[in-house]
């Protein structure tokens, strides 16, 4: 069974479990204490599972690998008979390559903001979010051409890795003090995320509650 | 930077200003430094082992206590840092879960920990769920000898009460707020049922609308790791908070037009009253 090395507040995390979760994927679990513990620091850690002593990483029946975009190529190309998290097109591909990059600059960016503001990390935070809101300009622009398309993803006509990539530290801007009122497109597509069957989510990123019932407009 | 509140209730108190253990490496030349009622309090340990905090112009008094640093600002302490025995007692398992901001004023954080209805909903299927949403009465009291707020007969089913539950139990609670910024939770200890699991819930104001929410787990647990025991925390903790950070009100209104009570409530009705008779202005909203 796969092992993930998993933080459970952890947005990079997230993609790792979700992707698993939609794919049906059992795994186990290796909990981490990521804070205050910084386990994933620990001289055990960087020696036997992440030189980076980063987060997330799977051991797939022997085969280490960390880097959240990194794991879920591997988990799409492996584990996804019908190819629809990382399709078989050249072009898609390189359309979805370049959301995996700029999943890295949001993690360096709002990802960062969050950490110093919640778990206290000495980080220059203005620089963080001044950061965060240049790629979720870019990322809102992108998302307001496509629906003027027609086209809710970021690439290609269904979710992919490049949406999961790219939406958790997006949809946790909040934590870092980075508010998203600017960026409606950017809002309409972490709803509509959210709104995926089987969307499981994080402490943070509820999945709509089915006990609360939308209030039907048209009911007497 | 803002000006320093002329708030007693919070100048006079013991607040709390970090882990103990984050000063191993402090210094006068290298402190450790945070942010208290919206100054900069600058912290360290002196070779002797004594605790030191400097604060802009004031002259605070510091003491190391169940594992935390406690700052009082004026250097007056009102009363000595509240009681709390379970933490010596033999046989405890203590776990400090870490010091998590909050951008949102602490009595907020206070109130939200009080608060038993929110349960199935913002902890759906871990401290509650949907349609088991009632709150049964339960009895509120405020000692008269150590002021403290005591609410008994607590109960509530809940699908995962711990991290070592293994099915739904109604758990019984108490809880108790020994200050404006402090309140535990005492819970059925699943191995040793004649005893109580104890919560603290540690808030450090560090302006009027922004805080540092410390837990500490005082637990008679054999089992479990305490990776899987600051999970369970940090997992509700990170569910509370998105709820708390969007209150239109920053800081905690007390009176009583402002947010609507119901019979739920009493705890946080009892927890305003007791702020605003004893005067609470600081993260109050006005």
């Amino acid at each position: 069974m796969i092992k993930l090395y998993d933080y459970e507040l952890s947005g990079n995390c997230f993609k790792v479990r979700q992707l698993m979760a939609w794919l049906g994927l059992s795994f186990q679990r290796v909990p981490i204490d990521f804070f205050p513990g910084k386990e994933h620091k620990s001289p055990h850690f960087v020696d036997n599972v992440n030189p980076l002593g980063q987060l997330p990483v799977i051991d797939d029946d022997g085969f280490l690998l960390r880097d959240a975009q990194a794991i879920m190529v591997y988990l799409a190309s492996r584990y996804d008979p019908r190819k629809s998290w990382y399709p078989d097109d050249a072009k898609l591909r390189g359309q979805i390559t370049i959301w995996l990059g700029t999943a890295d600059e949001i993690t360096r960016t709002a990802s960062a903001a969050r950490l110093h503001d919640m778990l206290g990390y000495p980080f220059d935070v203005d620089a963080c979010r001044r950061g965060a809101h240049a790629v979720f300009r870019v990322l809102d622009d992108h998302l307001a051409e496509r629906a003027s398309d027609g086209l809710q993803w970021l690439a290609g006509d269904r979710p992919t890795i490049a949406d999961l990539a790219c939406f958790p530290y997006a949809a946790l801007s909040h934590d870092g003090g980075i508010a998203l009122d600017e960026y409606p497109a950017l809002r309409a597509w972490i709803w509509n995320f959210r709104h995926l069957p089987g969307f499981v989510g994080m402490a943070g990123i509820p999945p709509p509650n089915p006990a609360i019932v939308p209030i039907d407009p048209g009911a007497p | 930077m803002t000006t320093l509140t002329d708030d007693p209730n919070v100048l006079d108190e013991w607040l709390i200003a970090g882990a103990a253990s984050s000063l191993a490496h402090s210094s006068a030349g290298r402190p450790v430094i945070t942010g208290l009622l919206g100054q900069q309090a600058a912290l360290w340990r002196e070779p002797d082992g004594a605790l030191r905090c400097r604060m802009g112009t004031l002259t605070p008094t510091v003491q190391e206590r169940y594992g935390y640093v406690w700052v009082c600002c004026s250097g007056a302490p009102a009363r000595p840092l509240f009681a709390f025995p379970e933490y010596d007692e033999p046989g405890r398992r203590i776990v400090d879960c870490g010091g998590i901001g909050v951008a949102v004023g602490g009595l907020r954080v206070v109130e939200n920990f009080l608060d038993m209805g929110h349960f199935p909903y913002v902890h759906a299927d871990f401290l509650g769920s949907v349609p088991r949403t009632e709150v049964v009465p339960y009895d509120v009291r405020t000692d008269a000898d150590s002021g403290e707020i005591w609410a008994s007969n607590c109960r509530f089913w809940q699908p995962i009460t711990s991290a070592s539950a293994s099915g739904g139990v109604e758990a019984q609670y108490i809880y108790r707020v020994a200050q404006p910024f402090t309140a535990f939770l005492y819970k059925t200890c699943v191995p040793r049922p004649d005893k109580q699991d104890a919560i603290g819930l540690f808030v450090q104001p560090v302006d009027q609308e922004r805080c540092i929410a410390w837990c500490l787990l005082v637990y008679f647990e054999d089992e479990l790791t305490d990776t899987d025991l600051i999970g369970f925390q940090q997992t509700i903790f990170g569910q509370d908070k998105p709820i708390l950070e969007n209150h239109v009100l920053k800081r905690l209104p007390l009176e009583g037009r402002l947010e609507i009570p119901t019979r739920a409530d009493v705890m946080s009705v009892t927890y305003r009253r007791w702020l605003k008779a004893r005067g609470m202005r600081y993260s109050v909203h006005v």
